[in-house]
């Protein structure tokens, strides 16, 4: 009997068993990145960093090279991977919430603003889930966790950071986008984010955040899981495409030596006329 | 007929994909795997499309799908 492979796990995946809670969407993040890495066939020369945190194991499951970095620096390791290694290597940053948006906020600003050419993989759910379900930078107003059991406070904690509004002010990243994992149709457009950002990722700083779930740290069942994320998260975090080629903001005016502020300037002005 | 392959000592029993199956084929059986969840079984297999979105969803990449191939009419 004839028959084609509709769906098949990937080999860029290893055989070793996932350690992840029931219903985590960290195994559908892995996957997607191992795919991504087999369809465009660089699983030879790509480096991943792993962060801290639950996917603190990542380097397990995913059969490339691997650094751990130490908590929220991975963006500074893979700058320093990127900047030694050829040019035709694939440098990828894998990060929790946790990591990313809260020790590890200066690494990732100044990354980003460096232009450095890696990508970012941002996994957004809202809370610390390796740690035991502390608040995190991204917990929503009035969710409880077990730093906050009244819910968040915002007079008090502030409102959760957008990392994706936040990168876009800067001027150098070249593709920064929010995608989710709450449903099949939304995990296959994740995928296509993901591949977007590795095939820009010789240009420039590329950045995708993914929605996920913590069905064990929200204290919800994985399908309600899911339900949760597309009714509260997805209102506060858009999913959206916030840059990417054709969609760059203005540069800054360069510095230019005629317009410096001395005792010569009127003969500068002056200068400027005559050209 | 299409083909869901199950490896289900990888299961965790999450559910997502009974709910992502839009026939209703998969449920979790009565058995035991080594980590101690209850595994999903698939019945009425003929009736499965092969739209795969049981595999995508799967957190733990435990499901391969596999779809037939007719032969042409007239060929």
């Amino acid at each position: 009997m004839a028959e084609q492979v509709a769906f098949k796990r990937t080999s860029v995946l290893t055989d070793d068993y996932f350690h992840y809670c029931p219903g985590c969407t960290h195994g559908v993040a892995h996957r997607l990145v191992a795919e991504v890495i087999e369809e465009m066939g660089i699983q030879d020369r790509t480096i991943g960093v792993s962060p801290v945190g639950c996917s603190v194991l990542a380097y397990n499951y995913l059969d490339v090279d691997f650094v751990e970095a130490a908590h929220g620096r991975a963006p500074a390791v893979a700058t320093g991977i990127r900047r030694t290694l050829p040019e035709d290597r694939y440098v990828f940053t894998y990060q929790g919430d946790g990591d990313l948006a809260s020790i590890g906020m200066a690494e990732i600003i100044h990354a980003a603003n460096r232009g450095e050419k890696i990508t970012v993989i941002f996994i957004n759910n809202a809370i610390y889930g390796m740690t035991g379900g502390q608040m995190a930078p991204t917990t929503l107003p009035g969710m409880r966790t077990t730093t906050s059991p009244n819910g968040r406070d915002t007079g008090l904690c502030g409102h959760p950071i957008r990392m994706c509004e936040l990168l876009d002010t800067l001027v150098e990243p070249k593709f920064i986008a929010r995608g989710s994992l709450s449903s099949p149709k939304l995990i296959l457009k994740a995928k296509k984010l993901l591949r977007q950002a590795f095939d820009l990722q010789h240009s420039g700083f590329t950045f995708v955040e993914l929605l996920s779930t913590c069905p064990t740290g929200w204290g919800l069942t994985p399908d309600n899981s899911l339900a949760w994320l597309e009714r509260n998260m997805v209102p506060f975090f858009p999913m959206e495409v916030f840059r990417e080629p054709g969609k760059m903001p203005p540069q800054a005016t360069p510095y230019h030596p005629d317009l410096k502020v001395r005792d010569d300037a009127p003969k500068a002005e002056k200068k400027t006329e005559e050209g | 007929m299409n083909r869901v392959e199950i490896d289900g000592d990888r299961c965790k029993a999450c559910g997502l994909c009974i709910d992502a199956c839009n026939k209703h084929l998969l449920t979790l059986s009565s058995d035991l795997n080594a980590k101690g969840y209850h595994p999903i079984e698939i019945h009425d297999v003929e009736e499965c499309s092969a739209c795969a979105l049981c595999g995508v969803i799967c957190p733990e990449g435990s499901l391969a799908v596999y779809k037939e191939i007719k032969p042409k009419k007239g060929g």
